[in-house]
């Protein structure tokens, strides 16, 4: 057997530069099935996803935007340890850290905590690694259909604390379920 | 004259000329919505009811738009080819029979604007006018891609038309008249053309698609090549015009091809009907029944276009000259060789 007939994917095919029959060459028998093939499609089941109206249903492991938590006396989780930072394969993360002051404990749960954080939104690709790596459970993606909005300049894509951490009265909401349970 | 028979005339003119136009105005929905539905999408729905109202709103646009004019040394061959291309395209609807005579205040109306004893020569008079529309339209805008879409079209129409007379050669022969009229009374039954004539009645069909210049024959505009081909340079409404006698023209020619080989106006137990039902609403019917043939036609166009892709230049002069030209030729034979054969056995008195 020669290497020309064996078929290794098994999906080998055979094709011929055959003269065409009269038939064949009339074209008329094809365009006949032609018009077949399409008419069919009149009576698919249409695909479209009328938008604002109906919206594509999300992957069970959809990551949207981030979240830096709270837990559930409203104190920011992060402690700035810079493991989401090391760990961002897109180096989208930086943060700055700073030491707690004394009358602060309600506003930060460890120590240190961080001054800075930012993510730039041009430069993470949404794999979570960061929220991955946190020890401190403190960055989430969370499942927000809400897309980074577009924009004409590149600062308005550097998301600081202000857009990321998670509001007190989501958190405040947060406590009262885990409470209730 | 009598004053009531200008009214009367005046009256189907005017019925005839909005027909016109509004079919061509909703083939434009159709086209969008036969292409969506062929593509297994759901096309335009957001203007009215499902979409009803988006020729309208495709008109405003139009005429919204910035007039726009290219440098050009003839303007008034540039205003003169939308005119010509729209112009012909309506005129040609004034032959066309909606259906045999009916009966109101007193009188026998015929629905027909005009019936004429050479209709269908006038028709393909008309039609060959057309081809100036175009050509003075991609010759003034004075734009490269513009005259080939021109010359394209012009050579196409030209060509094709010389097959199209044939084939119609073959049925003049069989009827006798080329008054659309007495061709739509003839086929009356189930005597339509096309089971006895089906190979004129195919070439005819494809010099059509041809003449109206529909994928699969869509060379004087193909996108991809000549950018908008004829009407590159036209904007607004001038724009608007050309594919509104683009569409007019779709209209016209379903109409012709239904009349010629498929009964016109006539349907199946007509006859009952008008014993029955009395004239008038037998031939409302009968102008509904030639309604649906040429909307059938119309869909078969938009099919046709989302089934077979465009042809080559080459390809399609070679179908032209050397396919289509020779079997017309042939099928007027056969018809002549056919017509002989029953004259001489009814002269025998078999």
């Amino acid at each position: 057997m020669s290497i020309q007939t064996i078929s290794l994917s098994g999906r080998k095919k055979q094709v011929s530069n055959k003269e065409m029959t009269f038939w064949e060459r009339l074209y008329l028998v094809a365009i006949v099935k032609g018009l077949f093939i399409t008419i069919r499609h009149l009576f698919m089941r249409k695909v479209t996803i009328q938008y604002p109206e109906q919206v594509r249903e999300m992957s069970p492991v959809y990551r949207g935007q981030h979240m830096l938590k709270r837990d559930e006396l409203g104190r920011e989780n992060c402690t700035a340890c810079g493991l989401c930072a090391l760990s961002c394969p897109a180096e989208a993360i930086t943060m700055k850290a700073a030491e707690r002051a004394p009358g602060e404990e309600l506003l930060y749960r460890e120590e240190k905590y961080a001054s800075i954080y930012e993510i730039n939104m041009l430069r993470c690709i949404f794999c979570g690694l960061c929220e991955e790596a946190c020890p401190k459970d403190a960055i989430y993606l969370t499942t927000s259909k809400v897309l980074v909005p577009s924009s004409y300049d590149r600062e308005d894509f550097i998301f600081g604390k202000d857009k990321l951490v998670m509001p007190l009265d989501a958190a405040m909401k947060n406590a009262q379920l885990n409470k209730a349970n | 004259m009598d004053s009531a028979f200008i009214i009367e005339k005046s009256v189907v003119i005017i019925i005839v000329f909005a027909l016109t136009m509004i079919m061509a105005m909703y083939s434009t929905l159709a086209e969008r919505k036969v292409a969506a539905w062929l593509q297994d999408r759901i096309g335009p729905n957001r203007a009215g009811k499902g979409g009803i109202l988006q020729p309208l709103a495709d008109g405003l646009k139009l005429f919204a738009k910035e007039e726009f004019e290219p440098n050009t040394p003839n303007k008034f061959l540039f205003y003169a080819g939308p005119a010509i291309a729209m112009s012909t395209a309506l005129m040609t609807s004034a032959v066309i029979p909606w259906g045999d005579k009916i009966h109101v205040f007193g009188r026998d109306v015929l629905l027909q604007a005009a019936d004429v004893d050479v209709a269908l020569l006038y028709v393909f008079g008309v039609v060959s006018v057309g081809v100036y529309g175009i050509m003075i339209g991609g010759w003034a805008s004075n734009n490269k891609f513009s005259l080939m879409g021109a010359v394209r079209a012009a050579s196409q129409m030209v060509s094709y038309e010389v097959a199209m007379g044939l084939s119609i050669i073959a049925l003049l022969m069989m009827t006798g008249t080329l008054s659309l009229r007495e061709i739509s009374a003839q086929q009356s039954g189930w005597h339509w053309n096309v089971f006895y004539q089906p190979l004129s009645f195919l070439i005819f069909l494809i010099c059509a698609f041809a003449e109206t210049n529909r994928t699969p024959f869509d060379l004087a505009e193909c996108e991809s090549e000549l950018i908008g081909g004829y009407h590159t340079e036209y904007s607004s409404m001038k724009m608007g015009f050309y594919l509104f006698a683009e569409y007019a023209n779709m209209f016209i020619s379903s109409a012709i091809l239904a009349i010629l080989f498929f009964g016109g106006y006539n349907y199946p137990g007509m006859h009952w009907a008008i014993e029955h039902w009395g004239v008038n609403l037998a031939n409302l019917l009968g102008f509904l029944a030639l309604f649906i043939k040429i909307c059938g036609f119309i869909f078969f166009y938009m099919w046709v276009r989302w089934t077979i892709p465009r042809f080559r230049y080459d390809q399609l002069m070679h179908l032209g000259w050397k396919i289509l030209i020779p079997l017309s030729i042939l099928n007027i034979i056969i018809t002549g060789i056919v017509l002989l054969r029953h004259e001489i056995i009814a002269a025998l008195g078999f």
